[in-house]
């Protein structure tokens, strides 16, 4: 039998507030274990939850760029359940009336273009962190209290890859929101699957399961991948999927049962006593409305169409805020946009990533990638020589033009220079003179190499093919 | 002055210091040579430190007149041991709150030290206030100052006797279904529950969110009016409480009840009543109605659904409150446990009493998935009704006159092995929490037994001012505010 897969996602994403959700306390990554607490996150009897308007803000801000509703009316509700690195025994989350309702997220699977609807945005505070030793185990409780909003998607997901491709489109509208810094690795952005499998051509749901703990895209797609062929081995075998929450072992590659339906918790939601009601006033919805962001999938429609970029070279350099600011810098007064998108995704990209840098960390600026370019169009430089030139723009951060001056790069693009190389390679190669005058064409670009050598590569190779083929 | 000096009120022993006629630290030794005298008897007080309370009345006594700002200065308040003071033990009455001390002050505290008060002792209460007698503490039962065979009421019954022996000038108490206004009628005291938003809770150590309020319990209504005035008012560490403007309660309290509406519940007022207690206030009425107020009967539709209702919303919070209790952070720990969720088991089976446990298993229960829509959800809607009665009556009324209590003090032990007995001590007072409303009790009689009978009378939101009024009135036209019990005259006490 033939199966569809039918996944749908969780992700939580931190946001990008400088306080906690509930209390002041910092949010900085990386402090030392429990210096970050103060009796309200660690839930000390007596004290009490204030919401940071901030975040509330920035989840309004995340539903609105996603065509979320925003909710009239909305509420924090507590999620009871022990754990050790939950202070008060209860999260404070939302429950049947989130932040926002609804929403899509738009997404690109090789060229064809998908909307995967939300269910929900709703806003709740994390947990603290398990740090276990040989003997025994400690809590650090400065993750305790930090603002997430989660974003629930509808089961429309159908492909591994559509759940990677999902998450890349998510993260980069939250990075050009400015709501999260979406590091993966310091935990900001997280992510639950449900997955399943149906007949194709059928409507009803299979059984799903839970994967928890996915963080990493790549992640996300391996474990789905093994959970569909786990669970396609298991209804060919005749067998059925029972419902259940599977952690992700990253070590051996494959999903593991957490618990059962059965053993599943009991939440025991019910509206948190000590917060009011939110009701966000319409003006306020309004004015973020107004001032959001463009978003990526439209400035790569934007790029495509003002810079002549093709929809692949615009998607690569939308992906993320930074680089689509750093290139539009210059597009804005570069003659040639297309070539500048071209140094930046090849070889200033390639320098970046071997020395593990960021746009914003870039040693060569957007001016003086457009002076490049104009050096190459001038015809000043080749384009071979312009790849020696950016080497040194990205080593030593000078201006090409000091470049090619103070190397003597410049191209030999004088006629009169040139004449008398051409004449002297001639006279050395009678035998590939003799191939060309008798139809092997080809000769010449041997010749052209030859002069290439003798001027060390600065001769314009245009010219020298002119003035060789006017000589023979 | 006086004869007996610490049956001074608040405001005349602040009289006294203004005018320097004492010093701060006259007022702590005289109270601290009452408790000495009386609390082997009552046991109102789980812990107090002298030392400290005395060093404090010293500093203060140190400061010289014209740099002494509010109204509270060099005053002993007594606390009930659920509001969290920075560096003192604070534990509930209960065993799992052993060893805890809070790193920080609850805002009624900074509140109250900003008036120049002096935070004295944590006085006896309920476990985690859950109780109407006072002998659910862990720490032995408070009795009743008018006869020590009784309870003082609860689950504020340490703050109640405590003030009513003398032991204390006057205290804070917490009310979530009656917790204060009871035991204040029960031992002869005036109590007030502000409007729930009036009194900041950051710092109360949450039973019922929703219910739960911070107020006074006092000798008189004038100093429930002054400590009112200084814990009152908008908290941002509170998100549910209200930006409200303070009206002056001491100098609006005066001004008289004539041409104020007061409503009677029918309600209120049904067979099975204590015919003692039906008496006095029908004799409160007529006092009142002396005054110039005008007395109609009005209709509370819903208050026989009001003990359910709280018993749901009431235990499905505290189960939610009290969870953190795990033995993981703070407090009581078991000592031997064979894995995380034992650790849960044990510690939580050790430190709890049996009321609390109950509660929180009928919490657990009402929000458990498959029940929350049945009982939650519904006790919930009841609860509006019960507001929605109240908003109707206020259309036409000032304020509402009831019994606080539908008995007098009961004996030790009574009622403590029928919990739906002792549930239906609550049953005058727990609507005006479901309600959100202010609500005072003051002495307003005695039985032939001598046992002090409460007067409730209760308000519009945010409408503290006229229920003092009334409460203020009824106090000049009467005399019982005045009596004490024998257990404070016995002995005396030097000054």
């Amino acid at each position: 039998m033939l199966y569809e897969t039918v996944i749908g996602l969780e992700v939580h994403v931190q946001l990008k507030t400088a306080s906690k959700l509930f209390c002041g306390c910092s949010t900085q990554f990386g402090a030392l274990p429990n210096t970050q607490v103060c009796p309200v996150c660690l839930g000390f009897p007596g004290t009490l939850p204030v919401l940071n308007e901030k975040a509330l803000t920035y989840a309004v801000m995340t539903g609105l760029a996603l065509g979320s509703e925003i909710a009239k009316e909305s509420k924090f509700d507590r999620k009871n359940y022990f754990y050790p690195d939950l202070p008060k025994a209860y999260q404070i989350s939302q429950y049947d009336k989130p932040i926002c309702v609804g929403g899509e997220v738009p997404v690109d699977i090789d060229g064809i273009k998908k909307s995967i609807r939300l269910t929900r945005i709703h806003l709740e505070e994390d947990a603290g962190k398990l740090v276990h030793f040989t003997r025994d185990s400690g809590v650090d409780y400065n993750r305790g209290g930090v603002p997430l909003v989660e974003i629930v998607s509808e089961p429309d997901l159908r492909s591994p890859k559509e759940a990677y491709e999902y998450l890349r489109s998510l993260k980069s509208i939250l990075e050009y929101l400015d709501v999260s810094d979406c590091n993966m690795e310091e935990g900001s952005l997280r992510c639950d699957a449900n997955v399943s499998l149906r007949p194709v051509g059928t409507e009803a749901f299979g059984t799903k399961a839970e994967i928890k703990n996915l963080n990493s895209f790549r992640n996300v797609e391996k474990a789905i991948i093994y959970e569909i062929e786990r669970q396609k081995k298991i209804l060919e075998d005749g067998g059925r999927i029972i419902q259940e929450t599977r952690l992700w072992d990253q070590d051996q590659s494959l999903t593991r049962s957490m618990r059962s339906k059965e053993e599943a918790h009991d939440y025991r939601y019910f509206p948190e006593p000590d917060l009011v009601a939110i009701s966000i006033p319409l003006e306020k919805i309004e004015f973020l409305k107004k001032n959001l962001p463009e978003l990526p999938h439209i400035r790569c429609d934007r790029f495509m169409k003002e810079y002549g970029l093709s929809q692949y070279d615009a998607e690569v350099l939308t992906a993320e805020k930074n680089l689509a600011d750093f290139f539009e810098k210059g597009a804005h007064c570069s003659k040639n946009a297309k070539a500048l998108g071209n140094w930046i995704m090849g070889d200033l990209m390639r320098e970046l990533k071997l020395k593990n840098l960021n746009i914003s960390q870039s040693p060569v600026s957007v001016d003086a990638l457009i002076e490049l370019v104009e050096l190459i169009e001038v015809g000043k430089i080749s384009g071979k020589m312009a790849k020696d030139v950016f080497m040194n723009m990205f080593g030593e951060g000078q201006s090409p033009k000091d470049i090619v001056q103070s190397k003597g790069l410049s191209q030999l693009s004088d006629a009169s220079e040139l004449e008398s190389v051409v004449k002297k390679v001639i006279q050395e190669n009678p035998k590939s003179v003799e191939d060309y005058r008798s139809g092997k064409k080809n000769a010449i670009t041997y010749l052209v190499g030859q002069v290439m050598k003798v001027t060390k590569g600065r001769a314009n190779p245009k010219l020298v093919n002119e003035l060789l083929e006017k000589e023979l | 002055m006086n004869s007996n000096p610490t049956d001074l009120t608040l405001h005349e022993w602040s009289d006294l210091i203004q005018k320097r006629e004492v010093s701060s630290t006259d007022v702590v030794r005289s109270l601290l040579a009452r408790i000495q005298e009386k609390e082997s008897k009552i046991h109102a007080y789980i812990r107090f430190d002298e030392k400290a309370a005395l060093e404090k009345a010293g500093h203060l006594d140190n400061i010289p007149t014209e740099s002494r700002k509010g109204i509270l200065w060099g005053l002993p308040i007594s606390n009930k041991d659920i509001i969290c003071v920075k560096g003192v033990e604070t534990t509930c009455a209960s065993k799992i709150l052993s060893g805890y001390i809070p790193p920080y002050n609850a805002t009624v505290v900074e509140k109250l030290n900003g008036a120049g008060a002096i935070l004295f002792g944590n006085t006896n209460m309920d476990e985690f206030a859950m109780g109407s007698s006072t002998e659910t503490s862990a720490y032995g039962v408070t009795r009743n100052p008018w006869d020590l065979e009784r309870i003082p009421g609860g689950s504020s019954g340490g703050s109640a006797a405590a003030v009513a022996a003398g032991e204390a000038i006057a205290a804070l108490g917490t009310d979530t279904g009656g917790s204060i206004r009871q035991p204040a009628a029960l031992s002869g005291c005036v109590g007030l529950k502000p409007t729930y938003g009036r009194v900041s809770r950051y710092g109360l150590i949450a039973f019922a969110s929703s219910l739960d309020q911070i107020g006074p319990i006092t000798q008189d209504v004038e100093d429930t009016a002054l400590i009112l005035q200084v814990i009152a008012g908008h908290d941002p560490k509170d998100s549910t409480s209200l930006d409200i403007p303070v009206p002056d309660y001491r100098s609006t309290m005066k001004k008289g009840v004539k041409g104020l509406k007061i409503g009677l519940p029918k309600e209120y007022f049904i067979e099975g009543m204590d015919v003692e207690v039906k008496q006095s206030i029908d004799d409160a009425v007529k006092v009142l109605s002396g005054l110039g107020a005008e007395f109609v009967s009005c209709q509370l539709p819903h208050t026989n659904y009001a003990v359910a209702t709280y018993y749901i919303l009431a235990t499905a919070q505290a189960s939610s409150n009290l969870a953190r209790y795990d033995g993981v952070q703070y407090g009581f720990r078991a000592k031997q446990f064979s894995s995380l969720v034992d650790l849960y088991f044990q510690t939580r089976g050790e430190g709890f009493g049996e009321e609390v446990k109950r509660r929180i298993i009928l919490g657990t229960y009402a929000l458990s998935s498959g029940y929350y829509d049945a009982y939650y959800l519904k006790a919930q809607k009841v609860r509006t009704l019960i507001k929605n009665d109240f908003d109707k009556v206020f259309d036409h009324c000032d304020a509402v006159l009831t019994p606080t209590s539908p008995s007098c003090a009961f004996k030790i032990g009574e009622k403590m092995n029928d919990p739906l007995k002792m549930y239906l001590s609550d049953i005058f007072t727990i609507s005006a929490n479901l309600a959100g409303i202010p609500g005072i009790s003051i002495p307003c009689g005695f039985s032939k037994e001598g046992l002090p009978i409460g007067l409730q009378i209760l308000g519009k939101h945010f409408d503290e001012a006229t229920i003092l009024k009334v409460a203020y009135a009824f106090e000049q036209a009467t005399e019982f505010h005045k009596k004490r019990p024998d257990v404070r005259r016995a002995e005396g006490s030097k000054l």
